[in-house]
């Protein structure tokens, strides 16, 4: 693992996603999203975790942002649509976060200095992972065949307009 | 800062704890931030994804694979319920004709 790429793109994930929180424009929340989601696609690479890194890439930076965009722009949101909260909501909202991020930091303090394990040749890759997944976790693999059926089907029914009953 | 440098020397498992502790934290002040519906449910991503950066840091540094089945397993949720969840603000915003989520206030008291 190296450390100037982990410092790269931890300080280019966190600054993203401060700017996807921050951002006045829900468009350019967006965007910020997709370079959070690619910075992230970088750190597997760096754990190794390649079949991960290409399923991040296509299923997160691909689908789901294209969604997100696409809905984005049908419904026609831009900086003068946005609602925006009171100065002392955003305030106390900020101040509730940074004291999540300090508990956070204090109850992980003590936490063990351990060494990378020593991995086999196929760990993260599609083979040692599809190894896993259809023995281990099979039963789990086609129970979410059927959570995706569900999802279209329900994603179908509610975006249609007029339900005929 | 020569010691902040040197505790970056070699990469543990606490520098990713701290990481998905900022991401997190993040994701949680965007939801509590904004108020438009879709930048929420865009921050409730970046907790999602916070998650699966430590699945993976914690699947890498025990060498066990059963990490990254679990972070896939979180992704294939993650892409049903943006396809669902995306499907019901779509039709919230058909009837209400705004993105702000303090016009949905019907089951507050």
């Amino acid at each position: 693992m190296n450390p100037i790429a982990f410092l790269i793109l931890s300080v280019l994930t966190i600054s993203s996603a401060l700017m996807v929180v921050f951002s006045k424009n829900p468009i350019y929340s967006v965007l910020w999203l997709i370079i959070c989601f690619f910075s992230i696609t970088g750190h597997y690479i760096l754990l190794d975790a390649h079949f991960l890194a290409v399923v991040n890439l296509i299923v997160y930076a691909g689908a789901i942002m294209v969604l997100f965009l696409f809905v984005i722009m049908l419904l026609n949101l831009n900086k003068e649509t946005e609602p925006h909260k009171p100065m002392i909501l955003k305030a106390a909202a900020v101040l509730s976060g940074c004291l999540l991020m300090i508990v956070l930091a204090a109850s992980l303090q003590g936490y063990a200095q351990q060494p990378p394990a020593i991995i086999t040749e196929e760990f993260g890759t599609a083979k040692g992972v599809g190894k896993v997944l259809f023995t281990d976790f099979l039963l789990p693999f086609e129970v979410a065949s059927i959570l995706f059926i569900t999802a279209i089907v329900g994603s179908v029914i509610l975006g249609k307009k007029h339900v005929n009953d | 800062m020569e010691e902040l440098m040197g505790s970056f020397n070699t990469i543990g498992i606490q520098h990713y704890l701290f990481l998905s502790a900022v991401l997190f934290s993040i994701g949680v002040t965007g939801v509590l931030y904004r108020r438009n519906f879709i930048v929420i449910f865009m921050s409730i991503e970046l907790m999602l994804n916070a998650v699966n950066v430590l699945l993976a840091a914690f699947s890498r540094f025990n060498g066990d694979q059963s990490g990254q089945v679990f972070v896939f397993f979180i992704m294939v949720v993650a892409a049903a319920e943006v396809a669902v969840g995306l499907a019901i603000l779509v039709m919230i915003f058909r009837n209400i004709r705004s993105t702000d989520i303090n016009a949905l206030r019907n089951l507050k008291w």
